[in-house]
């Protein structure tokens, strides 16, 4: 490889550079962090981010935001509790598709309505639970199980859902509409993509992987909890920022949120294997989320 | 002569690519400098380097007056008024609060210094283009710029507000500014023009005095002789394929009837606001319109759907070519692809890169390409779809001579393969050069037809007519 394309893949890819980096640092300072059973949890604990946050990939790629991802994850979940998984999944579809219509033909700028959403989204768990926790079936917890020892679910599901917001992304012409759309939407306009029909399947989609996730974190913990997932929305827009996404549109890709997702969990990892309180494992967290933004501005430049 | 800024075998590398190639540049007291080049020939980065926005990798810059930049984008608050912007960055101040009596007090003098008279109290998002740029320029001369750098101030502007701009321009070079000019358009160089360089692919390859011909510019810019400026093919008019009856949008433009035949180039001229992008958007489907029947061979379409009138055959390349062309975070492929998403072709997708000599791969970052070369793309996308009327929206705006020559070829070849065109231009020369017939509008109403052959001043003496209502 020549220096340019060594370059050209460590600015394409920083944020993977960042994350072996604080691996490797965490590694040195616990080597117990390198225990496979400590990785497969590491891999475990960020699906259920991680799944979420590929769905905001499409949403953020198209220029927009979903703010209402976790409550939809916890309604998913509550639904998939009280009657089956699969219309949970419907639920959080449901969702996302009155999201996309707000946007599209309400006119409604993303960001206030999915904040709509988000407090609807998590009345309505409120409501459906009566504030109780509820078990959830046999289905469910099996989407949180091992599938054999050393084999995780919620890690495998985390791949497949990789491999699908790729694949969408790269290879469908919806994937190709995101780009054109947050790059441009007055251009995407006017070549012809009806941009409003579009938005309403991508927040869909984003709506459909809440949900998902919201069923994997349920089926971690065997329950479906009124206030599960409160603030997942944030993590999730954090992996996909710093996976190098941009919040103005047109930019992202699946790796990145993947290694965005993964750089959250480690490090949420990681400061508890070094025993940091927790207290000041958010300010951590927060100046991490900073730095990676940062790191990711000056490369631009 | 008074040398205000001596720059010396300037050169700049953009990663594999050398945008500055050992450039000389003086720029001199009372003097009007004309940078001359195409699109992507360095202009614009000479400039970035000599206001200090780009390092140069070698040679030296020397001089101390003061420097001061109107970029193509205007650096002015919309949301704030007049005078805030003009004193953007050191507002007078009065106990700590801004002293809005002092900004009303001196905002006047500094309007007055450029011939602008507005309220000094109104919003700039409410002005019009010329007069933003303006105030730019009469910012710049409050902080006692010794140097103004004006890159393309006159592409966005009318002809009226373009002898406006070099009546100042002229004024300026009389009190001594040294004034760096970019511009494409040839006859403005000859009337205020001092000296000028011609850039091409980086170098400097001459510096020519006042008195040099048009011919003599556009040769050493291209770097190969040009036999003509519209080349225009004519071809025998067949059936007619876009029809537009009656098309009316009450307050915007009225009662309008256009037909472009197989082969036919139609040109559409008129000033600025006489309504010639609101029907072409009209027409294509992008805005309503309140009567009238837009049919695309012999096939009425529905109002307000572009996904219809693509499907019929219709085809609109847009005035404003980053804001609403192109996706510039997107590859040139990517682009090229937008219309034909559901029928993606990557053989065609090359084969029509090679086609329009876009110089730049399929791969590459359309952000990256010159104005020239990202307008090729725009007119690749729709010549995939295949369409059968395209509507070009000022397709040479901003674009440099080679690619707009390239340009007119393409129309040629479109019509050739008995397509229609309707060129939408505010160029007179070439929306009559390239047309086979001229349709004129004023005030949202359609003035008025001339034949191919049709003088400047009969375009004009139509496009100023006053129509009672």
């Amino acid at each position: 490889m020549t220096t340019i394309s060594i370059r050209k893949y460590a600015s394409e890819n920083g944020a993977l550079a960042g994350l072996l980096l604080l691996a490797l640092v965490i590694a040195i300072m616990q080597p117990a962090f390198l225990n496979a059973q400590n990785l497969l949890n590491v891999g475990v604990q960020a699906a259920v981010i991680a799944i979420m946050a590929f769905g905001m990939t499409f949403v953020v790629v198209a220029g927009g935001i979903d703010l209402s991802v976790g409550s939809i994850a916890a309604l998913a979940a509550m639904v998939g509790a009280l009657t089956a998984g699969p219309l949970g999944l419907v639920v959080g579809a449901v969702c996302g598709l009155v999201n996309g219509a707000l946007v599209s033909y309400g006119k409604l700028p993303p960001f206030i309505a999915t904040l709509a959403m988000l407090s609807v989204a998590r009345g309505l768990t409120l409501v459906f639970s009566e504030g109780q926790p509820h078990e959830t079936d046999a289905v469910v917890t099996f989407l949180g199980s091992n599938l054999a020892p050393m084999v995780p679910l919620p890690l495998l599901l985390m791949l497949a859902f990789f491999g699908i917001t790729g694949l969408i992304l790269t290879r469908t012409n919806l994937g190709r509409r995101m780009y054109a759309i947050g790059g441009n939407e007055e251009a995407a306009k006017l070549s012809g993509i009806d941009v409003r029909k579009q938005k309403l399947w991508i927040y869909a989609l984003s709506g459909l992987f809440a949900a998902a996730a919201g069923l994997v974190l349920a089926g971690r913990l065997g329950s479906a909890g009124p206030q599960a997932a409160v603030g997942y929305e944030l993590d999730a827009i954090a992996a996909v920022v710093i996976g190098g996404a941009s919040l103005s549109g047109g930019v992202g890709r699946a790796t990145g949120t993947l290694v965005g997702a993964l750089v959250l969990a480690v490090l949420r990892n990681g400061l508890n294997l070094l025993q940091v309180p927790p207290f000041w494992q958010q300010v951590v967290i927060g100046a991490v989320i900073a730095l990676a933004a940062l790191l990711d501005s000056l490369r631009r430049r | 002569m008074n040398a205000l800024i001596t720059a010396r075998g300037i050169t700049k590398q953009f990663g594999t690519t050398r945008a500055l190639d050992g450039v000389d540049l003086d720029i001199n007291a009372g003097e009007v400098h004309v940078l001359l080049g195409e699109n992507g020939a360095g202009k614009s980065t000479l400039v970035k380097v000599l206001a200090g926005i780009h390092s140069h990798d070698a040679g030296t810059i020397e001089g101390n007056a003061s420097l001061a930049v109107i970029h193509q984008e205007l650096a002015l608050v919309p949301e704030l008024t007049v005078a805030e912007n003009l004193f953007l960055n050191r507002l007078p101040r009065r106990y700590g609060f801004v002293d809005r009596a002092e900004m009303r007090r001196r905002a006047p003098k500094l309007l007055d210094g450029v011939g602008l008279t507005v309220d000094p109290n109104a919003k700039v998002k409410d002005l019009g283009i010329a007069q933003q740029q303006m105030i730019e320029i009469a910012r710049a001369l409050d902080k006692n710029a010794g140097v103004l750098i004006l890159d393309e101030p006159t592409a966005v502007l009318t002809e009226t507000e373009t002898d406006r701009l070099l009546e100042i321009m002229a004024q300026l070079r009389e009190n001594g500014v040294g004034l760096v000019f970019i511009t494409h358009h040839l006859d403005e160089i000859q009337r205020i023009a001092d000296r000028i360089t011609v850039l091409r692919d980086g170098r400097s390859v001459g510096v020519l005095g006042p008195r040099a011909t048009t011919q003599h510019m556009i040769e050493l810019m291209v770097g190969r002789p040009i036999d003509e400026q519209y080349p225009r093919a004519r071809q025998r008019p067949g059936q007619p394929l876009l029809s537009i009856e009656n098309l009316t949008k009450r307050g915007v433009f009225e009662n309008i009837n256009i037909e472009v035949h197989a082969g036919e180039v139609v040109g559409i001229a008129g000033l600025v606001g006489a309504g010639r992008t609101e029907v072409a958007r009209a027409a294509f489907g992008v805005d309503g319109y309140d009567h009238g029947t837009v049919a695309v061979d012999g096939k009425p379409l529905p109002r307000h759907d572009v996904q219809a009138a693509i499907k019929a055959g219709l085809g609109l390349v847009p005035e404003d070519r980053k804001g609403q062309g192109l996706v510039l975070t997107a590859t040139v492929g990517q682009n090229l692809e937008l219309v034909t998403l559901d029928n993606r072709d990557q053989k065609r997708l090359h084969d029509i890169a090679g086609k329009l000599r876009i110089k730049g791969r399929v791969e590459q970052p359309v952000k990256e390409l010159s104005g020239g070369n990202q307008q090729k793309v725009v007119i690749g996308k729709w010549l995939l779809a295949d369409p059968k009327v395209l509507i070009l929206d000022e397709p040479t705006r901003g674009v440099d001579v080679g690619a707009k020559v390239e340009i007119y070829e393409l129309i040629n070849r479109m019509t050739a393969q008995g397509r229609a065109v309707l060129l939408v231009s505010s160029d007179l020369p070439e929306v009559i050069g390239m047309s086979d017939r001229v349709v004129v509008m004023a005030h949202g109403r359609v003035a008025g037809e001339l034949p191919k052959g049709a003088t400047q001043d009969q375009v004009m003496a139509l496009a100023v007519q006053e129509i009672s209502a």
